[in-house]
């Protein structure tokens, strides 16, 4: 693929070019190549241990890919041009593309040292700079946005796991991203409080123009909300298309088995 | 004027090889009296901390209370003043020992109050299960711990045992403080006399690390083999 | 009983126990931070480092760490070292070298979780330590780090072996001018040790209950060994 230059014309908000990462002899991404539009709402379905959580991981720098480049919002992530060539990115430069995106984890990992509020306004206030004061307006706003304002104050091992859930999308929120990642955010969550977290995803995809990459098992919302749909298998793209054609019609063999195992039990 | 000093064997400078090397067969032999020590200071705190562990589980208030007091001020307090106090104390009722054997005994005590502790938790990691089954088997007491408490609780014990064996030598030299002639008192000896303390202090340090560092890579090799009893 | 002479002068040799041993626990404790932070360095180099520095300093005991602070540092160094320079740099140093262990050990138990949601609020490595790591690690660390205090002040009183005039060499001095029986003067000796480790017990766990708030102590403590 020809490299993308930041001072040229429209370019994909998230690129991932060849990537490949392995753990061990477990090759979990195999010169994976990803294309997202600004704005749009990508799903990645797939059975468990085929690499669609490292996807999200490695555009949020969690693990390094060995081979393969990363394109967030307007530069290479793990790369910096130095002249006419592409070199291993400083920590700087990485910081720097990488505050575009934000994430939300399977098992929340709030900070249960500080309030619901505190989890939200730590990260305006210490790595965007705003003062305290605003840091919490803002943190405020964003859990009044998520319908958890009463909870402000309280500790997270007070919460319920739904709760804890939408103050870790309100934490997401408050570095203003202009990407956002889901890994699994219902899959940790007890039946009766997916529902709470769905409508505050569902807001978020339908309302702004983020850009969002989700992970999930929740065939009936993806269908919903996604522009379009990928499932994943061994490392690769086995399909991808619009929600209708992939649920409605899929055309790979694995698709369609993997489609039947969790539409029907 | 050094050369001329030198030549009639006075040291010379920050560090001196001749007399370094002249002063480490008497570092020697204080070591091996360290050694010695804590070789019977172990013995004696893994048997009272056994007895001292039993009795903190009796049932009788009357026993469990005291001793427990007893084994936390122990433990609270240091080594030195209890050395002192086996030291001036026991001889004005009528107890008169040999330094050494006061040294043996402060050490003994001292840590027999922590290996207490290590053997309740490896007596308490014992499964509950285990005891009903001795009472099942209508074992008397005496049986019910000799052959199936005690072996169960005692491997988990013993890297912690390990551990104080390596804390009880590095305290031994306090015995110095109470006239008994072990590396510390060498050194310190040497230092008196010829006024130099940089060999002998650094030396007593080596001599030290030299016994002390392959004995805590053998208690980590315990530790992984029997793991480890939470106190 | 005994008079009060007798233990005012006890007392004030508590007073420079308690003047060491907070000096060499401040020492110590940013040893120990330091120690334990750089040994988590992906450098092989520091972590090498830091490896000599905890195995030498653990290795040799407080006694003879002290005497060769004492004795031989000075000269080696060409420096004037005073009995109270010495009792804290011996302690101070030998007490991080076991903290470097405690404190490296409750950071690694900070779920690997929390270090990456504060990456993914992208914040730099030292901002993930300070406002993330740290705090958490904190609270597992502190029971033992309570013990390690308490070892300090008992260690505190080797310095009355180098001259210094703490609780134990009050009590020595008073015992050879014959102002007190000897078993009295042990009494007071114990009696104030005692007391001290008491305070300091009851200090901790006060920390304990301030940085724990919010934090369920039951499954951390079940975490850390």
């Amino acid at each position: 693929m020809p490299e993308l230059d930041p001072k040229s014309g429209p370019s994909p908000m998230v690129r991932l070019e060849g990537v490949t990462k392995s753990f061990g002899d477990n090759v979990v991404l195999n010169n994976l190549d990803l294309d997202v539009a600004a704005g749009e709402n990508v799903v990645i379905v797939g059975p468990s241990g085929s690499g669609k959580t490292t996807i999200l991981r490695v555009i949020m720098t969690l693990d390094q890919p060995e081979r393969g480049r990363v394109w967030v919002g307007g530069d290479y992530l793990y790369h910096e041009r130095r002249g006419n060539d592409l070199v291993k990115a400083s920590q700087n430069h990485m910081r720097k593309v990488r505050g575009q995106v934000s994430m939300v984890f399977q098992h929340f990992n709030l900070f249960p040292h500080l309030t619901a509020l505190d989890n939200v306004a730590i990260g305006p206030q210490r790595v965007l700079g705003l003062p305290k004061a605003e840091a919490r307006r803002r943190a405020m706003e964003l859990l009044e946005r998520v319908a958890l304002d009463l909870q402000a104050n309280q500790s997270p091992d007070q919460l319920s796991g739904g709760q804890k859930q939408r103050v870790a999308i309100a934490r997401a929120l408050a570095m203003n991203p202009k990407v956002m990642l889901f890994d699994e955010v219902t899959s940790a969550l007890d039946p009766e409080l997916v529902g709470e977290v769905l409508n505050v995803l569902r807001e978020l995809a339908t309302s702004s123009d983020m850009t969002m990459l989700i992970v999930t098992h929740e065939m009936g919302f993806a269908r919903e909300i996604a522009d379009r749909v990928l499932m994943f298998d061994e490392g690769r793209i086995v399909e991808e298309g619009k929600p209708d054609d992939i649920f409605r019609r899929p055309t790979q063999e694995r698709t369609r088995s993997f489609l039947q195992a969790i539409l029907h039990h | 004027m050094t050369s001329e000093l030198r030549a009639q064997g006075v040291p010379q400078g920050v560090w001196d090889w001749d007399f370094a090397l002249e002063i480490l067969p008497q570092l020697l032999r204080g070591l091996v009296v360290t050694v010695q020590a804590t070789l019977m200071g172990i013995v004696v705190a893994m048997v009272l901390g056994l007895v001292l562990a039993l009795a903190r589980r009796s049932r009788r208030r009357l026993i469990s209370w005291p001793v427990g007091a007893a084994v936390e001020f122990v433990r609270s307090t240091p080594l030195l003043a209890q050395l002192f106090f086996l030291f001036f104390v026991l001889p004005e009722f009528g107890i008169v020992l040999s330094p050494f054997l006061i040294g043996v005994l402060g050490l003994g005590i001292h840590y027999g109050c922590y290996t207490s502790e290590s053997y309740r938790a490896g007596i308490e990691s014992v499964p509950r299960g285990q005891w009903e089954a001795a009472v099942a088997l209508n074992m008397a007491p005496a049986t019910k711990w000799r052959r199936i408490v005690l072996p169960q609780a005692i491997p988990t014990v013993i890297p912690a045992l390990g551990n104080y064996l390596v804390a009880m030598f590095k305290e031994a030299p306090l015995l110095s403080t109470v006239t008994v002639l072990e590396l510390l008192a060498a050194s310190r000896n040497i230092q008196s006399v010829s006024f130099r303390g940089m060999e002998p202090f650094t030396l007593a340090g080596l001599l030290f690390l030299a016994v002390s560092l392959p004995a805590s890579v053998l208690v980590r090799y315990l530790e992984r083999r029997y793991g480890y009893a939470r106190a | 009983m005994f008079g009060s002479q007798v233990f005012g002068r006890l007392l004030e040799g508590a007073a420079t126990t308690v003047q060491v041993t907070a000096l060499a626990v401040l020492l110590g404790t940013v040893l120990a931070l330091i120690g334990g932070v750089v040994g988590l360095s992906p450098s092989p180099w520091a972590r090498a480092l830091v490896r000599i520095y905890v195995e030498t300093f653990r290795g040799v005991s407080a006694i003879i760490l002290l005497f060769w602070v004492f004795y031989a540092l000075p000269i080696m160094l060409n420096l004037f070292l005073s009995p109270l320079h010495a009792g804290v740099l011996a302690l101070g140093t030998n007490m991080g070298a076991y903290g470097t262990e405690l404190v490296r050990g409750g950071i690694k138990a900070v779920p690997r979780g929390q270090s990456e949601a504060a990456t993914a609020l992208n914040m730099t490595g030292w901002q993930r330590l300070r406002h993330i790591v740290l705090p958490q690690a904190v609270v597992t660390m502190l029971p033992p780090y309570g013990n390690l205090v308490i070892e300090v002040l008992k260690s505190s009183s080797l310095v009355s072996l180098i001259a210094l005039n703490d609780l134990m060499r009050r009590a020595q001095s008073l015992r050879i001018n014959g102002a007190a029986s000897t078993p009295e003067i042990f009494l007071g000796v114990f009696i104030l040790y005692g007391a001290m480790a008491g305070v300091l017990t009851l200090l901790v766990r006060a920390a304990e209950r301030r940085f724990g708030r919010g934090m369920d102590i039951g499954r951390l403590a079940r975490i850390v060994k």
